[in-house]
């Protein structure tokens, strides 16, 4: 083998790693679309799209300190209300839960490989609605006050 | 990961805020609550109010000058009755696992009888939703807490599940969770490896309702009383101020938030 000066064998070397990273970067656009986020059902979001995939894990943890601590409870605005705008349907009439790999949130989770540790506890789809019957028998809150303010009455005679 | 420069771009144009930086947001956030909730509140406008703070200031959350507490009417609890232990399964989405020694229990009836006379009494016990609840001394984390309104609950967010709160209650009213669960209640996350216990229906609470199992009994038997002890003029207190009631264990000092009256 000829002889080459150092220079030309860095260049060289610099041709064959930017035509490798070229060909890696077209290879990896062309072979990976990124994740399939589901469509949302609700109407709009407590923020814009972009926003919301920055700072959603900050605004849940905001939010869920308000609220387990200190009572402030907004309604539309806690993890129960992405889940259920967020909800994907199972075919059957029912959502799928986090254990399924069309879940909305686990969708990008596992595109990123970040652990989801929400869904542990909480509900990761809407409470179906057949599950309601088997609830108490939920008189309205204002009937039950009601019956309580009769309790109170009888006791005070 | 491809629309980066995208997202900072227009997040930088809308909000200038110190709350769009990417990297440090985190820490900001978190520094930002080291300070007082006030300083929340007055930077709630230009920062929180992308978060939840904004609107959170309309609800007012749990009151200071509010205590919740219970009252319940021994006299009129029936031994077979159990509705009001049903309807908090019901509610919060407990139920047996199958290993009677570990299940969850955050109410349960119990039978008490005098050996002499032989008289026996049927009553509720649940987190008793103490003043100065040893359930929050000995928390390692500080998930166990009590609300300004008096309403004890745990954190599952801090939770480790190390299980000293269960140690130190002298009612037994916190149980732990030993196996995973799926399909739990939008409005009470459980979860494997955290304790649990009476919440006093926190959410129905905090909506104006009352708790599930006083709901229940007022069909029944409406031997529990839900209200503001804090507040002379409730039903609760006036009852409480013109009857003899107890507290179980009312020598340990702890000061419970419910009380028996005909016990």
């Amino acid at each position: 083998m000829a002889r080459r000066s150092p220079f030309l064998r860095l260049v060289l070397v610099l041709a064959i790693l930017a035509i490798a990273g070229l060909a890696g970067i077209v290879g990896a656009h062309a072979g990976d679309a990124g994740p399939v986020i589901p469509k949302a059902t609700g109407g709009t979001c407590v923020a814009p799209p972009e926003e919301m995939r920055r700072t959603h894990m900050s605004l849940l943890r905001h939010g869920r300190d308000l609220t387990v601590r200190e009572g402030e409870r907004v309604d539309g605005k806690g993890l129960a209300a992405c889940v259920s705008c967020h909800a994907v349907s199972d075919g059957k009439g029912g959502a799928v839960t986090v254990s399924s790999p069309q879940h909305f949130c686990r969708a990008c989770h596992d595109y990123a490989a970040v652990k989801l540790d929400c869904f542990e506890c909480h509900a990761s789809r809407p409470e179906p609605s057949n599950k309601a019957s088997d609830a108490m028998p939920d008189g309205h809150p204002t009937a039950a006050v009601a019956a309580l303010a009769d309790y109170a009455r009888e006791i005070a005679r | 990961m491809t629309d980066r420069p995208t997202t900072c771009g227009s997040a930088c144009t809308c909000a200038p805020t110190s709350n769009v930086d990417p990297i440090d947001e985190g820490r900001r956030g978190f520094l930002g609550s080291l300070g007082a909730a006030s300083a929340m509140t007055v930077l709630a406008p230009g920062v929180t109010l992308l978060a939840f703070g904004g609107e959170a200031t309309a609800a007012p959350g749990a009151s200071a000058a509010k205590r919740w507490g219970l009252l319940i009417d021994v006299s009129k609890c029936t031994e077979g009755c159990s509705d009001c232990v049903s309807a908090c399964s019901s509610e919060h989405g407990w139920k047996t696992t199958g290993h009677p020694a570990t299940d969850p229990q955050w109410i349960r009836k119990v039978k008490l009888r005098d050996p002499k006379s032989g008289a026996t009494r049927s009553a509720p016990v649940m987190c008793q939703h103490c003043a100065e609840p040893p359930c929050a001394d000995v928390c390692p984390t500080g998930a166990s807490f009590k609300r300004a309104d008096g309403i004890v609950l745990v954190d599952r967010h801090r939770c480790i599940g190390c299980r000293y709160c269960m140690m130190a209650c002298p009612y037994k009213a916190r149980s732990f969770v030993h196996e995973a669960l799926e399909d739990q209640k939008p409005h009470a996350p459980r979860g494997m490896g955290t304790v649990e216990g009476c919440t006093l229906c926190v959410h129905r609470v905090d909506k104006g309702e009352v708790p599930a199992c006083v709901q229940a009994c007022a069909q029944t038997g409406g031997a529990i009383l839900f209200g503001d002890i804090a507040d002379p003029n409730s039903e609760i207190s006036k009852v409480i101020a013109t009857y003899a009631t107890i507290q179980i264990r009312g020598d340990l000092g702890v000061d419970p938030g419910v009380r028996y009256r005909n016990l």
